[in-house]
């Protein structure tokens, strides 16, 4: 298939950028969209040009690194996945696919499509851990916890952290991020120890950082590659308020 | 503003947003009574005591701090939330959303304006007394507000403003209602789906509500 690429192209974190139109022909169908990227930046390469900087690391939708607007859209236009288990079979021939790193003040563009989320490793930093000694390991029964609890803080643990939510995001919140690490460990007995310290120093990191504040839309749940549920936000807001009030 | 934190604001704001609410179910229960008698006896009794009563003069200004501290608050997280993305997406962000919710400031700020107006239409002018009085009967002497109500209505241009306002209205309230709620945490298999259809029931029974006075008036007074 034959495509036209409107790409973001960005020399540096302060240079200014401006979108680049690249037409790139007969790419298969069987390919995905991380590997169409890989021969246009052959080609670029073939002809002398800089490549177009993109993040990428598993290309197996587990470890995060990949981001990509595409189309109007984090991770592109199929739900639930990253964009490194995006295929071009997902595109019509003709097709022109605008391509736009993840847009918020918290992550700068480093370069092209890449862009610096070490903001999140500063939230995660502010308390997204267990401190306290929880000792060697125990007996896989010694603790009770219920099933829904088990599964709740599984389901929020899934978040890869890839930032898809703060790009969907009208307000760039981290509120389903942030929510989803809040969760995991506010679920289980270990993380009930520090839970209220923790989410008062995430959510004050979270806010120090920029990030915009929730409306309620709904759009990080929608493009969540983990389907990470906004219950987690309800749940982050109630922790909040209880460690403020308590 | 670093005073609060982000979701201190959100309660802030749900809060005061649930009280109007409950204002808004208060003023339009009184103002259906104007479609009770023709006479507008019922009507100009009840807006007599809200006028004249201590409790009510006192928890006014409750209601004028829960205004100011939503259209405040609404205001200074709206503001944060532009510059959290200084530099927009060249193709417009299509995700699945709920619709209204992303129009709030919007919806906010054209209510916001039919406040100010319907201020300057009733309120000041019965603070400022320049309300006709009524002559004759039992009300002899206390305001003829209804007659200002029956004025205004019977102005087609005015009617086609109060009702689209009210529309703006209900499209604000759609989102605002049930959104609450999650921003106070609470959310729940149990009661989150009843929440939302309560959410868009208020907002299709209060918007109704209002819009049916000035058009019952204009076509059938």
């Amino acid at each position: 298939m034959d495509l036209k690429l409107k790409i973001w192209r960005q020399a540096a974190q302060d240079a200014p950028g401006k979108f680049v139109m690249y037409p790139i022909q007969n790419i298969s169908s069987e390919a995905s969209f991380l590997e169409m990227l890989d021969i246009l930046n052959e080609q670029l390469v073939a002809k002398g040009e800089d490549p177009v900087a993109f993040d990428h690391d598993c290309r197996e939708g587990i470890c995060g690194m990949c981001s990509l607007f595409i189309n109007g859209k984090p991770h592109g236009p199929d739900a639930a996945i990253t964009t490194c288990q995006l295929h071009m079979r997902r595109f019509n021939d003709g097709d022109t696919i605008v391509i736009e790193p993840w847009r918020a003040k918290p992550f700068p563009v480093i370069k092209d499509l890449m862009v610096d989320r070490t903001a999140f490793d500063e939230i995660i930093q502010a308390g997204g851990f267990v401190s306290v000694n929880t000792g060697g390991v125990p007996d896989a029964n010694a603790i009770p916890i219920k099933k829904r609890n088990a599964d709740l803080a599984m389901d929020a643990a899934s978040c890869i952290g890839c930032g898809a939510c703060v790009a969907a995001c009208k307000n760039a919140s981290a509120m389903l991020f942030v929510s989803a690490k809040v969760s995991q460990f506010a679920l289980l007995p270990q993380g009930k120890v520090e839970a209220k310290e923790r989410v008062q120093k995430m959510v004050a990191k979270m806010d120090d950082l920029g990030f915009g504040n929730c409306t309620n839309t709904y759009a990080c749940e929608a493009e969540c590659p983990k389907e990470i549920s906004v219950t987690n936000i309800a749940r982050m807001n109630r922790e909040f308020l209880c460690a403020k009030v308590s | 503003m670093k005073l609060y934190s982000s979701l201190t604001k959100k309660y802030i704001m749900s809060l005061a947003g649930l009280f109007l609410l409950t204002f808004l179910l208060v003023h339009l229960t009184i103002n259906l009574l104007i479609l009770v008698d023709d006479g507008r006896s019922l009507f100009n009794t009840v807006a007599h005591f809200m006028g004249t009563n201590v409790f009510i003069q006192t928890f006014q200004w409750v209601l004028f701090g829960g205004f100011a501290i939503h259209i405040l608050f609404g205001f200074i997280l709206q503001i944060a939330n532009w510059m959290a993305r200084p530099k927009r997406y060249d193709k417009k962000a299509i995700s699945e959303t709920s619709f209204f919710s992303k129009f709030m400031i919007h919806t906010g700020i054209i209510i916001l304006v039919f406040l100010g107006i319907h201020l300057a239409d009733f309120f000041v002018k019965k603070i400022g007394g320049t309300v006709p009085e009524i002559h004759s009967g039992d009300l002899a002497g206390i305001e003829d507000m209804g007659i200002l109500v029956l004025e205004k209505f019977k102005m087609g241009g005015y009617v086609l403003f109060y009702v689209l306002s009210l529309l703006f209205l209900g499209f604000h309230l759609d989102h605002a209602f049930q959104s609450s709620f999650q921003s106070l945490g609470l959310n729940h298999d149990k009661y989150t789906p009843f929440i939302k259809s309560l959410s868009r029931i208020l907002a299709i029974v209060i918007t109704l509500g209002y819009i049916t006075i000035p058009v019952c008036i204009y076509f059938f007074k």
